[in-house]
């Protein structure tokens, strides 16, 4: 029972640890035509690096029939767009201050993330 | 000029207009680029393509090759003159736009495309979701039901002899089937999300099914590792819930559909095509190749394809869709028309002089889809929680598993998994997540109905909390167009006689007083008379000779400076200016003629408006740059006892802060360009339109029709809207902070009760269905209680 146990609580700590403490990797920085794919759930990539100061346009496709990924939200930039199915959606980032700015759907059930150096 | 290639230049260069056009003003819209027909399924679609990057004539060849080289593509022909090209295909378009990068070019999909075809595709494309999402919950509960109906009716699903063995592993197979063919979007989700370290609603599902099916599995085919009691199998779980969360993920496709009803409405209200004037024939046109300056003819009972202003004829014009206003708007020469309105009685001519995604109705349409996706402050927590919500129900199932299993009943490993499937199972963050944006959606949507244009969440949420309401006077609580409304004769002359040799007095002079008299003049029929001599005396008056005769008007101080006895008259001016009036006194060869007064009226609702507000508890104060007098005339005149006269604009904002400064909730009304610092320093502005000449960007909340009763009404959509939030968030809270713990087992030790997983997989699927039933009771809302 006890190594049952462990074996809980080795599995809350990885939960922990996967979905709250892990640090994704450096992520290079984009320039020139930057494309996310929203599919099964989720953008694609998540990450994106772009340069600060300067505007920037995102194209979108949307390629997930789930209702929820239909909406586009950039909070802190006050940016919100709609994704049509099946189409490219070019969306304008103003110059930015260096900084995380988090995007996700309506219902921040897809996540991602602009990271602005 | 040539129809034809007017219509392709005209095609073309509109592409490319409306290409930037789309470009947004700030940063909260995106240019869409779309195409003519969805290409869901292998439906056979044609998609327009704009072609970047071809330079000369054999470009196209290689073009039309790279496209047709493409599996499913039918046909691919280029219009090299407009830099297009035509592609019949069944496959994804993002496909065309590789096959032509990879060939050396870039290629986005036109843009011709009007909202209404885009709402089409949104329809067919939330159809043919709703029809997959269907199918799988048919193939799901195929299996589940007489699943379900055994367990109930034989009992437990167990595996004791060599056969119940064979029977299960079948029926574990079939279940596997309805997780691949039915639940692949779950499974696919969760993994995708799962690799980018983020969970979601389909970590929940796929992890819940798929203990479920794991531990069948495990039971089928080494019964002996698990106790003798624990030997149950749980497929009929896995089916059912994979069935019940497809089937109330389709109904919530279709109430979401019904969310959106008031932007259906405003794009319905495009018209499809204009009768232009083109080498002195009418031809109908599709509206995306009007041209800016195109004359456009309409007739008795049509709809106003762009905005434009009228250069013949007369007629009325009905405006409600747009203003709410109900009385059909007078439009003649020089008079402005807007798309999406219908002509009433007249036929008419118009210039178009805004086109496309210009028109006052596609900005609408703009700042209420924007406002529809924004959300306000109210929303925020639940999106911080929901940012950790589905790990921590993931931790909550795990200890709920070892507190079966170290405190629980025999067989406490089948209670385990039952208790740990239930958790991930019942919770719901959609519901959460859905609670906010749907009620936003519908009540801004109902806004815009009643001609209220509400910028964002925030301004939405705050409108709903204002407790002081500043007004403006004039163009707010009056008409904004000052008239005569009295002509006291003092000689033996006719109003009418007075009226002109004011008028010709008046005749080149812009003082709005002026205007007023010249305007009175010409509504009856009185032409002026050319004056000679003609003279301004500032702050004082005019004056002019007119067939010898010397004329003098203006204002008291005139009158005494010039030596004219007025005595018998000042009372009566004095009383005038009682009522809100600006009394002038009119003067011929040094000798009284009249005492002439001007006001500016009172709409005809600001009465009513101004109480309904009061009513809601609402203080309202009045701000104005006239004299203590007239304003107190006007404030008295509409009930309100809060007034502040003699108001330069610059110092109407530092009264706002004041009030904000005692700790009021200030919403500021005004016409939108003099009091732009007021209505920013306001916790919301609301910007006055008049008729539809929308000062969309200047405020907080746009009032599209002239009356006060936009205010009220904006207050109580507001308000309904933020209760039916805050119902949908107390749902969503109570749902799963009372479910969680529920389909733990809490109530196992007091009263033998654990919840099945089948009955919290129909609790999560009906959750955020019912956050978004809730949302639609907002479309019964009325705004108009007057």
């Amino acid at each position: 029972m006890m190594w049952i146990n462990l074996a809980g609580f080795g599995l809350i700590l990885l939960i922990v640890w996967w979905f709250w403490m892990y640090k994704s990797p450096n992520v290079a920085m984009q320039d020139g035509a930057i494309e996310i794919v929203v599919k099964d759930g989720v953008y694609q990539p998540s990450t994106i690096k772009i340069a600060a100061n300067k505007d920037t346009a995102i194209t979108f496709t949307r390629l997930d029939a789930s209702s929820c990924s239909e909406t586009l939200l950039i909070p802190d930039l006050e940016i919100n767009a709609t994704l049509p199915l099946n189409k490219k959606v070019s969306v304008s980032i103003p110059a930015s201050l260096p900084g995380r700015y988090p995007f996700h759907c309506q219902m921040k059930m897809y996540l991602g993330e602009l990271i602005v150096e | 000029m040539n129809t034809d290639s007017h219509k392709k230049g005209s095609g073309s260069s509109h592409k490319c207009c409306q290409t930037k056009s789309e470009q947004p003003k700030d940063t909260t819209t995106s240019s869409s680029e779309n195409t003519k027909a969805t290409s869901t399924g292998n439906e056979m679609s044609e998609h327009e393509l704009i072609i970047d990057g071809a330079s000369c004539g054999s470009c196209v060849s290689k073009i039309e090759k790279a496209l047709l080289s493409v599996s499913g593509v039918h046909s691919a022909e280029m219009n090299f003159a407009q830099r297009t090209v035509q592609v019949k295909t069944n496959v994804d378009v993002i496909q065309l736009i590789q096959a032509v990068e990879k060939a050396g070019y870039n290629a986005k999909v036109s843009t011709s495309e009007s909202e209404e075809e885009a709402l089409d595709e949104k329809e067919q494309a939330d159809w043919q979701y709703y029809k997959k999402l269907m199918r799988d919950m048919t193939l799901a509960l195929v299996l589940g039901v007489p699943l379900m109906i055994y367990s109930l009716v034989v009992g437990e699903m167990t595996v004791n002899t060599d056969t119940e063995r064979l029977v299960w592993l079948i029926v574990g197979l079939l279940t596997l089937g309805v997780m691949v063919f039915a639940g692949k979007h779950f499974y696919v989700g969760a993994w995708n999300s799962f690799k980018n370290h983020s969970a979601n609603m389909d970590t929940l599902i796929a992890l819940g099914t798929g203990t479920a099916w794991l531990y069948s599995m495990v039971v089928v085919f080494a019964p002996e590792i698990v106790p003798l009691m624990a030997r149950h199998v749980y497929f009929e779980a896995t089916a059912m819930i994979i069935g019940l969360i497809n089937l109330g993920l389709a109904l919530e496709v279709k109430a979401r559909g019904k969310t959106s009803e008031a932007i259906k409405r405003l794009i319905g209200l495009q018209a499809k095509t204009a009768r232009v004037i083109r080498d002195d024939k009418d031809i109908d046109i599709p509206i995306k190749d009007v041209l800016l300056n195109d004359l456009i003819r309409v007739r008795p009972g049509e709809r106003i394809s762009v905005d434009g202003d009228v250069v013949e004829g007369h007629t009325s014009i009905d405006e409600s869709m747009l203003t709410g206003e109900p009385m059909p708007v007078e439009k003649s020469e020089g008079g402005q028309v807007v798309a999406g309105t219908i002509n009433k009685s007249g036929s008419i001519v118009f210039k178009a002089t805004r086109v496309g995604k210009d028109t006052a109705l596609a900005q609408i349409i703009n700042m209420v889809k924007r406002a529809q996706n924004s959300k306000p402050p109210i929303g925020r927590l639940a999106d911080v929680i929901s940012a950790y919500f589905v790990p921590v129900v993931m931790i909550i199932a795990v200890l709920s598993a070892l507190v079966w299993l170290n405190f629980g009943p025999s067989p406490a490993i089948a209670y385990a998994m039952v208790s740990a499937t239930t958790v991930l199972i019942i919770a719901c963050p959609c519901a959460l997540g859905l609670a906010t944006p749907m009620s936003v959606m519908v009540g801004v949507g109902k806004a815009a109905e009643a001609g209220v244009l509400i910028r964002n969440g925030e301004a939405l949420q705050t409108a709903s909390k204002i407790t002081t309401m500043v007004l403006d006077k004039t163009g707010t609580i009056t008409q904004g167009a000052p008239k005569v409304t009295d002509i006291i004769v003092a000689g033996s002359q006719t109003e009418e006689d007075i009226l002109q040799l004011v008028a010709s007095l008046e005749a080149g002079s812009e003082h709005p007083l002026a205007m007023a008299i010249v305007e009175s003049a010409a509504d009856k029929g009185i032409s002026p008379k050319k004056v000679t001599d003609f003279a301004s005396l500032s702050g004082m008056g005019v004056e002019a000779t007119l067939q010898n005769k010397k004329l003098l008007f203006g204002n008291e101080k005139l009158m005494k400076q010039q030596g004219i006895a007025i005595d018998k008259f000042v009372d009566k001016a004095q009383q005038l200016a009682a009522e809100a009036k600006t009394p002038m006194y009119f003067a011929v060869d040094a000798e009284l003629a009249a005492v002439i007064a001007v006001a500016d009226p009172i709409k005809s609702d600001s009465i009513e408006a101004i109480k309904r507000l009061q009513n809601n508890g609402i203080r309202v104060v009045m701000l104005t740059g006239d004299n203590r007098m007239t304003a107190k005339a006007v404030a008295s005149m509409v009930g309100i006892t809060d007034f502040v006269a003699e108001v330069m604009p610059e110092d109407k904002a530092k009264k706002v802060a004041e009030y904000q400064a005692n700790g009021e909730i200030v919403g500021m009304t005004g016409d939108g360009i003099n009091d732009a610092p007021a209505l920013a320093h306001a916790n919301v502005g609301f910007a006055i339109g008049t008729g539809t000449d929308v000062a969309i960007e200047s405020a907080d909340i746009t009032l599209m029709r002239g009356s006060l009763h936009g205010l009220a009404d904006a207050i109580a959509v507001s308000k309904a809207t933020l209760t039916n939030i805050k119902q949908n968030l107390f749902g969503a809270f109570i749902y799963n902070v009372a479910g969680v713990p529920f389909a733990a087992g809490l109530l196992y030790p007091f009263f033998g009760l654990l919840l099945s997983p089948v009955i919290a997989g129909a609790a999560m699927a009906f959750s955020s269905l019912t956050v978004v039933t809730n949302a639609n009771r907002l479309r019964f809302f009325k705004a108009k209680e007057h």
